[in-house]
């Protein structure tokens, strides 16, 4: 079984800590540094997709319904979505423990 | 066969690279290194070398360029000096715990203000801790041998470290000296091609040069600095094959009537030939004093200078830096902490000579070996001494 994070040893590493395996940064939770989060009112929603334009982290894709959406394991709460949405969509509320 | 020729060392050290066989060169040209990649232009462009010569615009450029041709397994060659090392500084450091095998040559100068074009050792220490293997060298043979050798320690699979050569601008990089080039056939049998294990390769891809969060930073640290400690052993044993290939020896400290004797100077660099004079002079004088040489400053070769200076009483440091505010010379500081818990060990006295390019001669060698003698029975009211400056 591979290590977790906390096991790993200096020898561990590869020469020049190379990371062999492909996609690796796809599996850092950039969500947990958001203080506030998206909310939305999709019923204003006009799918123009500007949100997922703007988005710095590019974590916004359509839901089943064809809306707008950020996957909060990546979003870090920038608040642009909100601030860029034409129709006022977007709400971004703080994050409560 | 080989040839012993008149040449300027930084041409013979351009040939260097050529023998060598340097895939690329990214450089940027600056006083006093200006002339090696000049050459080297010169031989790409006329086709007598097979490389691809990467005329970039600034420093910080040419060491960014020698990174990914280094992480491609290119063998890759750069030069440099003062200004332009200061300029490159942020890409210096990046070179070795990314772990790639570039050798630089960098012709020794100070860095300003107030502008000089002259050697000292400012440009050198200020790359002191980026985690570069820092050989230094004392006249023009020793600085075409060792960019050769440069090769072969950086390349080594259990080194992957880059490698500077430091030689003093002017004394040695525009000076004429007999230089024997070795042969092209006997060079590729010391220097063969080793490639970077994990290069850049589309079919194969490899993420370089990530962030590391706090989990792992320290371990990727610690991992550099134990592959740095361990190219000692490859870099002793490059410097003897040599030596069995070419006939001549390298070693981390070298030694001049420095057995048993009492009264011991050390330099480092180009100085140290003009201080071997001073050392016979005063030895005919009958004075019990010897010379040791550091060549290799990174990493610093803690062992060999403790043998090499066990016998003596009196040790005399010679620095062409000064760490401002701080303990003076960086030499001598490294030195004083290689020696401090040592049960025998000599009294150090320590100079800074010769900045900016100003030569300290044989008088004044032996001038610096009387006063030190003389400050190490009675004590000296400064931190460090700084030889012939005008009060």
């Amino acid at each position: 079984m591979a290590k977790s994070e906390n096991e790993l040893t200096w020898k561990d590493l590869e020469i020049g800590c190379i990371v062999e395996a492909p996609g690796s940064a796809r599996k850092y939770e950039s969500g947990t540094w958001r203080s506030q989060r998206p909310t939305y009112d999709f019923t204003r929603c006009i799918k123009c997709g500007l949100c997922a334009l703007y988005c710095p982290e590019g974590c916004i894709e359509q839901n089943k319904d064809g809306h707008f959406e950020a996957d909060l394991y990546y979003c870090k709460g920038c608040g642009i979505c909100a601030r860029e949405c034409p129709t006022r969509v977007i709400k971004m509320v703080e994050e409560v423990e | 066969m080989v040839t012993r020729v008149g040449i300027e060392v930084s041409i013979a050290v351009a040939e260097a690279v050529k023998l060598a066989n340097a895939d690329v060169i990214a450089a940027y040209p600056i006083t006093p290194q200006t002339h090696i990649v000049e050459h080297l232009a010169e031989l790409v462009a006329d086709g007598e070398l097979d490389a691809e010569y990467i005329p970039v615009e600034s420093e910080h450029s040419a060491m960014s360029a020698c990174l990914g041709s280094a992480a491609a397994g290119a063998r890759t060659f750069t030069a440099t000096a003062s200004q332009g090392l200061a300029l490159m500084n942020e890409v210096v450091y990046v070179a070795a715990p990314m772990r790639l095998p570039i050798v630089m040559v960098v012709a020794n100068r100070s860095l300003s203000a107030p502008l000089s074009i002259w050697p000292d050792h400012s440009d050198m220490m200020s790359v002191r801790d980026t985690g570069w293997i820092q050989i230094i060298v004392e006249n023009g043979q020793q600085a075409v041998d060792n960019t050769i050798i440069a090769f072969r320690i950086a390349e080594d699979q259990k080194v992957l470290l880059p490698v500077m050569i430091h030689q003093d601008g002017f004394t040695l990089t525009h000076v004429i000296e007999p230089i024997i080039f070795p042969a092209q056939e006997a060079v590729d049998k010391y220097l063969p091609k080793n490639r970077f294990p994990l290069p850049l390769n589309p079919d194969r891809p490899v993420a370089m040069g990530e962030f590391a969060p706090p989990f792992i930073f320290t371990e990727t640290k610690w991992a550099q600095e134990v592959a740095l400690q361990n190219s000692k052993k490859v870099i002793i044993k490059a410097w003897d094959e040599f030596a069995k290939a070419f006939g001549r020896k390298y070693m981390p400290v070298e030694k001049y009537h420095s057995e048993g004797a009492k009264v011991l100077i050390m330099t480092m660099g180009s100085a140290g030939e003009t201080a071997s004079v001073a050392i016979d002079e005063l030895r005919k004088e009958g004075m019990d004093v010897g010379q040791i040489r550091l060549r290799l400053w990174r990493p610093f070769p803690f062992q060999e200078l403790r043998e090499a200076v066990k016998d003596a009483e009196v040790l005399i440091m010679m620095d062409r830096a000064l760490s401002y505010g701080g303990p003076g010379g960086p030499v001598a500081s490294e030195v004083k902490a290689a020696l401090y818990n040592q049960t025998k060990r000599p009294k150090i006295v320590s100079y800074v000579i010769s900045l900016g390019g100003r030569d300290t001669t044989v008088s004044g060698f032996k001038d610096i070996v009387k006063q030190g003698i003389e400050i190490a029975d009675k004590g000296s009211k400064n931190e460090y001494e700084i030889y012939g400056v005008r009060e």
